[in-house]
């Protein structure tokens, strides 16, 4: 292996972490599925790894409609927890999506949300990448860019976020508890992401040190048999989103009462469709109301050279998504 | 690579304690097959996309070349070389002779341990097979033949 060693360490407790993680060049390890791709592939070389995987944070508790994640519960544990299933199943559908068997019994939920982006100028260090090598200019802008982001993006980068996971909570207008420096913050989970802007090199608001403690959920069980996650990917399992569609609805005497939906792969972070949303609220679920959600969906898409086709699957995404809860109760 | 800061591990694998130095950026997969000899556990892609690697650790499936071997100091692994015996097979071993379900036969052993953490998962008909054994790749194109094996064995 060529990739350069870096120093272990364990951190004691959640302040030790901090202390560690801040120190330049440290990083934190949950799960590892995404660092150590990201290692190996010299995409990131940290001087020391900081190993938050054995503190205390797995859990998923459900108190008084109330669900919280520790931001170190695996994937798979999260997926099949009773409260999840029964009253959350966005959540689970969302990750059984996502990897495969082993990649979801190693990852974690706060390391899922932090993952780093799949463009490939990204995870080549052969390739031009701004995120990577502020400065180094977007290979991906006038190169392959495919899988390249519809929304949010600018010149200095189009990547989109992978998540399947923060699609799905954004919907369920999750809240993120962080713990750093600064004490505990708690806040909407899209204010967890940035937009590229100048500095596509920062991703997220977390400061130096910061971690992701918790998930929290609030009421959402009124939407558990009325929710879908709607995955499209080159092939059937263990792929990346090409286009991904949450979406949740409420129903009452015929007419939409709420309507929720995010799109995966389309952008930088989870891309909230509100003014689908808007335009659903009040209107029955119909052809009509459904058909102007996936129009108004993909208004303000700027397609590149080879992504164009997902401005189509996006609208269509959505048509289907809302097609299939839309007759439900 | 600098070894200057090795780290003393316990890993009880395959139900036998051992103590193992490793450096901090040591793999599970490559202190299982470099620093214990147990080559049974396959390197393919070292990257968790193919599956080759995949180890029990405390009974659930996982990659072990996206593991820090430091990280899992305390756990149990299982290993192919913890599932059956030349004269006594254990049962999913004995299926993928039966369906041919191997050609080369180097992405095996990830096939068998993924194969036995699923079939604890319980899948319910063909196609929840093909999909939690997504996480294991076939060059040889075998696929059909180890979702025989392994439905046999579930008894679907």
């Amino acid at each position: 292996m060529n990739s350069p060693s870096f120093q272990y360490s364990r951190a004691a407790d959640l302040s030790d972490a901090v202390i560690q993680g801040s120190r330049s060049g440290n990083a934190f390890l949950a799960g590892g599925t995404d660092l150590l791709q990201l290692w190996k592939a010299g995409v990131m070389a940290p001087q020391g790894v900081v190993d938050i995987s054995h503190l205390p944070l797995a859990n998923v508790e459900y108190v008084d409609g109330q669900l919280a994640l520790g931001a170190l519960a695996r994937l798979s544990d999260v997926a099949t927890h009773p409260d999840v299933a029964r009253d959350h199943p966005l959540i689970a559908d969302a990750i059984k999506a996502s990897a495969s068997g082993q990649i979801r019994n190693m990852a974690t939920v706060g390391g899922n949300l932090l993952q780093r982006t799949r463009c490939p100028y990204f995870r080549n260090q052969g390739l031009a990448c701004n995120k990577r090598l502020p400065g180094a200019g977007c290979g991906a802008l006038s190169g392959e860019n495919r899988q390249a982001a519809l929304f949010g993006a600018n010149m200095s980068c189009v990547a989109t976020h992978a998540s399947d996971l923060a699609v799905a909570l954004t919907v369920l207008d999750a809240e993120v508890e962080v713990f750093g420096v600064a004490g505990r913050r708690r806040f909407p989970l899209p204010d967890l992401y940035r937009l590229p802007a100048e500095t596509p090199e920062r991703e997220t608001n977390l400061a130096a040190g910061e971690l992701i403690t918790g998930i929290h959920v609030s009421n959402a069980s009124r939407f558990a048999a009325c929710s879908t996650y709607l995955k499209i990917r080159d092939r059937a399992s263990f792929e990346f989103a090409v286009v991904s569609v949450a979406a949740v609805l409420r129903v009452e005497n015929g007419v939409i009462s709420e309507a929720r939906l995010a799109a995966g792969g389309v952008a930088p972070l989870p891309w909230r469709l509100s003014r689908s949303e808007a335009a659903l609220v009040g209107r029955a679920p119909d052809a009509q109301a459904i058909g102007v959600a996936g129009d108004l969906a993909i208004a303000d898409a700027q397609p590149l050279a080879h992504n164009g086709f997902k401005i189509e699957l996006l609208r269509n995404a959505v048509i289907r998504a809302l097609q299939t809860i839309g007759g439900r109760p | 690579m600098s070894r200057s800061s090795s780290i003393n591990v316990s890993l009880k694998i395959n139900g036998r304690d051992h103590e193992v130095s490793v450096a901090g950026c040591d793999t599970l997969l490559d202190v299982l097959r470099d620093n214990l000899g147990m080559t049974g556990t396959k390197k393919g892609c070292d990257m968790g996309a193919c599956g080759a690697c995949t180890v029990l650790a405390d009974g659930r499936r996982i990659k072990s070349c996206l593991a820090l071997a430091a990280s899992y100091d305390g756990r149990s692994i299982t290993t192919i070389e913890g599932i059956g015996t030349w004269d006594n097979l254990h049962p999913l071993q004995a299926a993928f002779i039966r369906h041919d379900a191997l050609q080369c036969g180097y992405c095996t052993p990830g096939q068998i341990l993924s194969g036995l953490a699923l079939l604890d998962e319980k899948p319910g008909d063909l196609a929840a097979i093909r999909e939690g054994m997504s996480g294991n790749l076939c060059r040889c194109g075998a696929h059909p033949n180890i979702v025989a094996a392994i439905a046999e064995v579930a008894g679907l």
